[in-house]
């Protein structure tokens, strides 16, 4: 459309790029922290790049801050990924075989297992704190990796929308597979899981994500340092008692806890985007 | 080779209050192509689902090759189907299209490589067995569709309107394909479509249903030159066939000196039976002029102001809209049916 | 991550489908028994301890029937705490959906460069809420926060561990940082879901940019706008306790103590579990409306 307005045109490039400069400044100052000595950060901090960025990063990941009774942040990060990780592929694994049966199958109490998967999205683990941990507690699951992950693996977001998707598989496409003589679980590995390729790797970013970024679960059910996750190992360095916080060191494990993802959401992005659109809708 | 009989064969859905095919028997020769024709929901679709297993069967009795298939899973009754949307799996290539079915009954990978490899040059198809169907053209997502068919042998093919989904042009093309390769191989098939033209020219016996029964079986040329009943005249032909007033109708078939039809009869003549005759009995006044290239469809109003005819002049001197022709027809093509029950009524021909 | 999630109220199967004795309770079972173990007997242990009371060292229990509610709302505390959450889930909404939406009306408009902005406005939605709040807090540190100092050199003298006010501006925008680029994303793609021919057709009829914005591009939107408030409200209430309490840990006083953290607090260093259970049956009760007007929204959206 022709539409000749410069001043409109730099209005909006302005405000766009002001946007994102805002967007990017708090992570651009952490990154900045990061490179600095402590004293350096505590006298007013430089805004361009200093020296320490191998020592800073060397420091945490190895030794991680003994002041703080931190563990290294590399086994930190560890624990994230493997949260992270078990998190993400057992959304989708469960998921993908409940939605199968629900849509697929015809069965007695068909409709009980689907509300009772619709209802976890009235139950976040935020207003069931206490019987949720004391749960985990009798199983025997506080500070395991199966206590971080499994207790979160139920996903009705994740159900609907392989739902939604196996709606849109044509029927006959079920049909030919059974002239071609495959069954149920035949069909479901050869051609639903392979149909479903783009909505898996759209899930996986966003619930790799959620994995990731988990804070009060981690924060409840373990208490032992060599399980602690990332995410919610800079709050302990944080509230180090009454020394003054190292924010060097903080702004370093800051960008290690955030670099993760974000490589995850940018080198996604598409899949993201549209994944995230798509759960939503 | 091997036929297919139906008997009679009946579909209620649960929770209908009709039956949607309340009782219908069919015998299909060995190599032969039988096509099932009508208006949509007159249940072609749902009996061709019924003959692959796809639909349950609620009463009656179904067989291929002599063995009684009622209760058989669709994978075990020998069958293979084309589909109108071909429904090709869209993550495996043309090879894993056509080999799928091969595999899944534990065929050893070397036969499964030469069945596809000879199926693909029967299509045309060797040189794309490693596209993904998204990357081929419609016509060719057809051939793929028809291979899948071919390449397991089966006892009979069944095709769901294989046709719908190409372009005219395409569509005509496809058709002399599939009847050509049907008749190489002679298998058995049922063939359903909505089209009358496809199922002319691709049917050995024709099989014209409506509301879930069967209006007419026979050989398609018969059945065009001798329609059972009125919606049998209505359907099977382009132009479909005219039918006149009652007045006009009884007055036309007096004049040809059938008795009979005064009265409780109804009238047909095909457009194509019609020809230009000055003095003629039908006073024509024209109103649109569609020409086709060999021949014209003359669109008019008789001069009984009720009667909507259609003819299929050949010809360059046609008339001009407004203008009044006049028409004459021979009467050994004059069609009677009864007016009550829209049966045919033998007794044309003067 | 949003937990409301729309669905056809019907749940229907395929017209084709396969038929098995077993195996369907096999494929639902995983799912079904993570289920009851981890969310509904919880729940339902939230609900049956809300109505006893547990004397001190967890001896005895008896039934109070409603006395913890009744408990719970004459306690100015826990009043103030749905104040404080109500007036922040208020403020993260409001100014996470507004710089949203104008960022989104920029991007829209800029058709070519869309994908460069989308990709720098997009990546604060992977920061956990948490270390979101942390990096916010080092902005504002008192002592050494740039943040702060710049508003020293303007006169304003931020403190957040002392200033109520200030802290809770400290998480208001720590919070809404990350739910931009969430917003964002939806309203350009509400945006660019409209068709370019309704904005040409009010081009043609003589209406600028503004008031195409206003007349055309603004009610097409919203059903966006709906879906968004309710999603953003929900994130308040319930996935900001990362932020809260990463950094001001709920203070000073009770300035920035949302429900969440409360109910967190008073079951662990409380160890009120009466009024915690009950303060979780309320808490649930929220996100039960919250998820219905969700779907009185979905009705709505299929009609339009």
């Amino acid at each position: 459309m022709v539409e000749r307005r410069p001043l409109l045109l730099f209005i909006q490039h302005a405000v766009l790029i002001f946007g994102a400069a805002v967007f990017v400044f708090p992570i651009y100052l952490a990154f900045i922290a990061s490179t600095h000595t402590a004293r350096e950060v505590n006298s007013g901090l430089p805004l361009l790049p200093g020296g320490q960025m191998f020592d800073n990063y060397a420091t945490v990941l190895g030794e991680g801050l003994s002041t703080a009774g931190a563990p290294p942040i590399g086994l930190m990060l560890m624990n994230s990924t493997i949260m992270a990780l078990a998190i993400t592929l057992g959304k989708l694994v469960i998921s993908l075989l409940s939605s199968f049966a629900i849509v697929y199958f015809k069965f007695p109490f068909r409709v009980l297992a689907f509300w009772t998967i619709f209802i976890t999205l009235m139950l976040p683990v935020e207003v069931r704190i206490l019987p949720t941990y004391e749960v985990v507690a009798q199983l025997g699951m506080l500070n395991s990796y199966a206590g971080l992950s499994v207790p979160l693996i139920a996903s009705a977001t994740a159900t609907f929308l392989f739902r939604q998707f196996f709606m849109t598989v044509p029927d006959e496409l079920t049909e030919a597979a059974r002239i071609d003589g495959a069954g149920p679980m035949k069909f479901f590995r050869d051609i639903l899981v392979p149909l479903s390729r783009t909505n898996i790797a759209a899930l996986f970013v966003i619930l790799f994500i959620y994995g990731w970024n988990q804070y009060l679960w981690p924060l409840l059910v373990t208490t032992d340092e060599s399980y602690y996750t990332i995410v919610m190992g800079i709050q302990r360095m944080v509230n180090a008692g009454e020394e003054t916080p190292q924010w060097h060191l903080i702004m370093t494990t800051a960008i290690l806890a955030l670099v993760p993802p974000v490589v995850v959401i940018l080198g996604m992005q598409r899949l993201f985007v549209r994944g995230l659109v798509e759960v939503e809708k | 080779m091997s036929d297919i009989r139906l008997r009679n064969v009946r579909k209620v859905y649960p929770g209908a209050a009709e039956a949607t095919i309340p009782g219908l028997s069919l015998d299909i020769g060995a190599g032969e192509l039988c096509v099932l024709v009508g208006p949509s929901g007159c249940g072609k679709s749902t009996l061709l689902r019924m003959v692959a297993g796809l639909e349950e069967v609620t009463d009656g009795e179904i067989n291929i090759a002599g063995r009684q298939v009622n209760d058989l899973e669709p994978a075990r009754r020998d069958i293979s189907m084309v589909f109108q949307n071909y429904a090709l799996y869209p993550h495996m290539t043309v090879h894993g299209n056509m080999a799928y079915g091969l595999k899944n009954r534990g065929m050893p990978k070397a036969e499964i490589a030469e069945k596809v490899g000879t199926a693909a040059r029967m299509l045309g198809l060797a040189d794309y067995l490693d596209r993904k169907p998204r990357q081929l053209s419609g016509g060719q997502r057809q051939r793929v569709a028809m291979g899948r068919a071919i390449v397991r042998e089966p006892a009979a093919f069944l095709f769901d309107e294989p046709l719908s989904n190409l372009d005219a042009k395409l569509r005509v093309k496809t058709r002399v394909e599939i009847r050509d390769l049907q008749q190489r191989l002679g298998t058995t098939s049922i063939y359903v479509t909505h089209d009358q033209q496809e199922a002319m020219t691709l049917a050995d016996t024709l099989v014209v249903m409506n509301a879930g029964r069967v209006e007419q079986i026979g050989p398609p040329m018969e059945i065009y030159a001798r329609p059972a009943s009125l919606f049998v005249a209505g359907f099977i032909g382009s132009p479909p066939m005219n039918v006149l007033a009652p007045g006009t109708g009884a007055a036309l078939a007096t004049a040809a000196g059938i008795e009979r039809a005064a009265g409780h009869a109804v009238v047909g003549v095909r457009p194509e039976d019609l020809r230009a005759q000055p003095g003629g009995p039908l006073a024509v006044t024209v109103r649109v002029v569609e020409r086709l290239g060999a021949t014209a469809n003359v669109h008019g109003v008789l001069d009984d102001g009720a009667s909507e005819v259609i003819a299929s002049l050949s010809g360059t001197d046609l008339p001009g809209p407004g203008e009044v022709m006049h028409l004459g027809v021979n009467p050994a093509d004059l069609h009677l049916f009864d007016h009550a029950s829209g049966q045919r009524l033998e007794c044309a021909g003067a | 991550m949003a937990r409301l999630v729309a669905l056809e109220v019907h749940v229907l199967t395929k017209k084709v489908t396969f038929s098995h004795r077993w195996l369907p309770y096999l494929l639902v079972a995983p799912q079904i028994a993570i289920t009851l173990v981890f969310f509904i007997w919880p729940a339902s242990q939230a609900l049956y301890q809300s109505v006893l009371r547990q004397d001190a060292f967890g001896l005895k229990t008896e039934y109070v029937g409603l006395a913890n509610f009744a408990k719970l709302f004459n306690d100015p505390l826990y009043l103030q705490s749905f104040y404080t959450t109500i007036t922040f889930s208020a403020l993260v909404a409001g100014v996470s959906m507004a710089v949203a939406l104008v960022l989104a009306v920029m991007a829209d408009r800029v058709v070519r460069q869309a994908t460069t902005y989308r990709t720098l406005l997009i990546w604060p939605y992977a920061v956990a809420p948490a270390v979101a709040g942390v990096l916010w807090w080092f902005l504002f540190n008192p002592t050494i926060g740039i943040a702060a100092y710049a508003l020293d050199a303007l006169g304003y003298d931020w403190n957040h561990y002392v200033d109520g006010g200030d802290a809770m501006t400290l998480i208001v925008v720590a919070a809404s940082w990350r739910q931009v680029s969430y917003n964002f994303l939806f309203f350009l793609a509400g945006l660019q879901a409209i068709p370019k021919s309704l904005t040409e057709a009010a081009a043609i009829d003589g209406a600028g940019p503004l008031k195409r914005f206003v007349t055309i591009q603004l009610p097409l939107l919203s059903p966006t706008v709906f879906f968004l408030l309710v999603v953003n409200v929900v994130y308040a209430f319930f996935e900001t306790f990362g932020v809260v309490h990463a950094t001001t840990d709920g203070g000073p006083g009770q300035a920035t103590t949302i429900l969440v953290y409360k109910v967190w607090r008073d079951a662990f260093q409380g160890l009120n579990l009466g009024s915690s259970a009950a303060q979780s049956v309320v808490l649930m009760a929220i996100v039960i409306a919250l998820t219905a007007i969700q779907f009185r929204f979905i009705e709505r959206k299929v009609e339009y």
